[in-house]
């Protein structure tokens, strides 16, 4: 008769091998939709652009304590990215997309890779954008550990680790999904956001606050500007053939 | 006295080990290190120490910590099980070997799975129990539970009553705090010690409702330890193995309250955080030597007393043919090595 003590280690090892498989179980890579020409038609294709602009007193921006890590603490200071207002008012890092109004069109997946870096311990750019079945490729350009978690609700969550300078890893999203939150758990001020889109109208907003959205077909559009603070609007926006229509959003601060 | 300093040892570790798990959840890097049972891909133990960065610094920490814990429940179940000569104690270090083992498991499917709340609170939870069993065994492997000198005392209905409620009650506040804290409802209610500016919160949702039932849990608690303290120092004043534990209990009650307190009003620093974990899984295992201690007597039979208080018994390791001295003799163990 074994010995209760075996028994115990007998059980566990029985209980991590379940864990083991469990754990081994692997998503089915997500479908990739049929590549098909472009549906819009070049000839007749318009443009919606505009600025994004902040009502209010902007937050005073904070520079970021990056001392739990000498390779961090080293790098070029930097101030949080959450609000970032330039001249005249113009909010930077809006993502600016259309929401409603494409019908059942399907657009083609870009062959190229979006690229997300790792640079200086923050995540360059903050806010992108996507499609559904483009690659994202992850770098780091970093001499330290980052671990990249995303957090989305839609898409499958993945926490992947990147040990080295230079490493790359790729994704691909297979429903799309605004906004999907990236963090590092290592470096706690760093944080991005993903927006995953089943067609290319969307636009980040820069430093001037300005954003473009061409070659949409004729139509009326429910547009969105979307902000990782101060929240979403969304307007109506009818173009005709050819035509550019001039927007602006205005958060509140 | 090896054995002895070894128990203490192990439910001290256990402790810090708490502490250490208070600090991944309270600084958010329980998912800084993406891989289990490898860190970053090195084996645990071989991880450069100057890789430890950030957040890396208190998860891998922590399974370092929990790693050691482990070996040293290892050894101490070993010990038992060549050693000590009741078979109910025995078992109590199968029973922590396997809950500090299935411990680990939970804590590498946590990662794994991105942190579950049920998980994550399974998680919380077990470490409890892991720390309660640490300190129950090394309290009945103590000299004063196995050397007795003095009479065991008379029976008391109330006291085991109230210590059992009290402590099964500091448990399941212990739950209501795992999940407030892995609910991310620490801070739902901002304010301290109204809520929202008011006695009962004027609106409510998920996470208002968990951080309030675990303030409601802690005025239970007080008034639970309070009443039992009362019930000690009013009938049992002579008793130093009732009184101690209970005014240690009074100590770490307050201490706890202002934690739970400087929580709230530090926005979860991360310190005192921790600190308040700790010291609620300390309330927890002190009240349970206090219940262990208040049954003392119904423990006489299967410590091989005979089930009545004799004077100057002991329990005597390693005597396969005499486990108790002063008292009726305990049936030798085949496995039991001497």
């Amino acid at each position: 008769m074994r010995s209760p003590f075996v028994r115990v280690i007998t059980g566990c090892a029985v209980g991590l091998a379940l864990v083991a498989g469990a754990c081994s179980k692997e998503e089915p890579p997500p479908t990739q939709s049929a590549v098909v020409a472009n549906p819009v038609d070049p000839a007749t294709a318009g443009t919606i652009t505009g600025v994004v602009k902040l009502d209010g007193k902007a937050p005073a921006a904070q520079s970021i304590t990056m001392d739990s890590d000498p390779y961090c603490e080293k790098q070029p200071k930097n101030a949080t990215e959450s609000v970032v207002v330039g001249s005249d008012s113009t909010l930077q890092n809006v993502f600016v997309y259309v929401k409603d109004g494409l019908g059942n069109r399907v657009f083609p997946v870009p062959a190229s890779a979006v690229v997300l870096d790792q640079k200086g311990c923050r995540y360059v750019p903050h806010v992108l954008g996507i499609q559904v079945g483009q690659t994202l490729e992850i770098l780091s350009s970093d001499d330290t550990l980052h671990n990249v978690h995303a957090i989305p609700q839609q898409n499958r969550e993945f926490n992947m680790a990147h040990q080295l300078a230079g490493i790359k890893h790729t994704h691909v999203f297979s429903t799309k999904e605004v906004m999907i939150p990236f963090k590092c758990d290592v470096h706690k001020w760093m944080n991005a956001f993903v927006g995953v889109l089943d067609h290319p109208f969307y636009a980040v907003t820069t430093g001037n606050g300005r954003f473009e959205l061409k070659g949409l077909p004729p139509g009326t559009y429910t547009v969105e500007a979307w902000h990782e603070k101060l929240g979403t609007q969304t307007q109506t926006v009818t173009i005709g053939d050819k035509q550019t229509s001039d927007i602006s959003f205005t958060f509140k601060s | 006295m090896a054995f002895r300093l070894y128990t203490r040892l192990v439910a001290l570790s256990t402790a810090v080990l708490i502490f250490a798990g208070g600090l991944v959840t309270s600084t958010g890097s329980g998912l800084s290190v993406p891989d289990w049972p490898n860190t970053y891909g090195h084996f645990m133990f071989t991880f450069p120490l100057d890789k430890m960065v950030g957040g890396i610094r208190f998860e891998h920490s922590h399974r370092l910590i929990a790693s050691t814990v482990g070996f040293l429940i290892l050894v101490l179940a070993v010990w038992l099980w060549r050693a000590e000569p009741r078979a109910w104690v025995r078992r109590l270090g199968y029973i922590a070997l396997a809950a500090v083992i299935a411990q680990g498991i939970l804590g590498g499917i946590t990662v794994l799975w991105y942190l579950p709340e049920p998980i994550s609170i399974a998680h919380a939870s077990l470490a409890q129990i892991v720390f309660c069993l640490t300190t129950a065994i090394a309290l009945v492997t103590s000299r004063g539970w196995t050397h007795r000198t003095t009479a065991l005392p008379s029976d008391d209905d109330v006291l085991r009553k109230l210590t059992i409620v009290t402590t099964g009650w500091i448990y399941v506040q212990v739950l209501i705090g795992a999940t407030m804290r892995h609910t991310d409802a620490g801070l739902a209610i901002p304010d301290f010690p109204l809520a929202f500016g008011h006695l009962i919160p004027p609106h409510w949702d998920p996470k208002i409702a968990i951080h309030f039932a675990h303030r409601v849990g802690a005025l239970v608690t007080s008034l639970l330890i309070v009443a039992t303290a009362g019930h000690v120092f009013y009938h049992h004043r002579g008793r130093g193995e009732l009184v101690r534990p209970v005014v240690l209990l009074l100590a770490l009650l307050t201490a706890q309250v202002t934690l739970g307190a400087y929580t709230v009003l530090t926005e979860k620093h991360y310190i005192i955080n921790s600190l308040h974990v700790v010291t609620g899984a300390s309330v927890l295992v002190t009240s349970l030597v206090l219940a262990l201690r208040a049954h003392r007597s119904r423990f006489a039979s299967v410590d091989g007393f005979g089930g009545s208080a004799v004077e100057g018994t002991a329990i005597r390791r390693n005597q396969p043919h005499a486990a108790v001295v002063g008292g009726p003799s305990v049936p030798n163990r085949p496995g039991a090595r001497a």
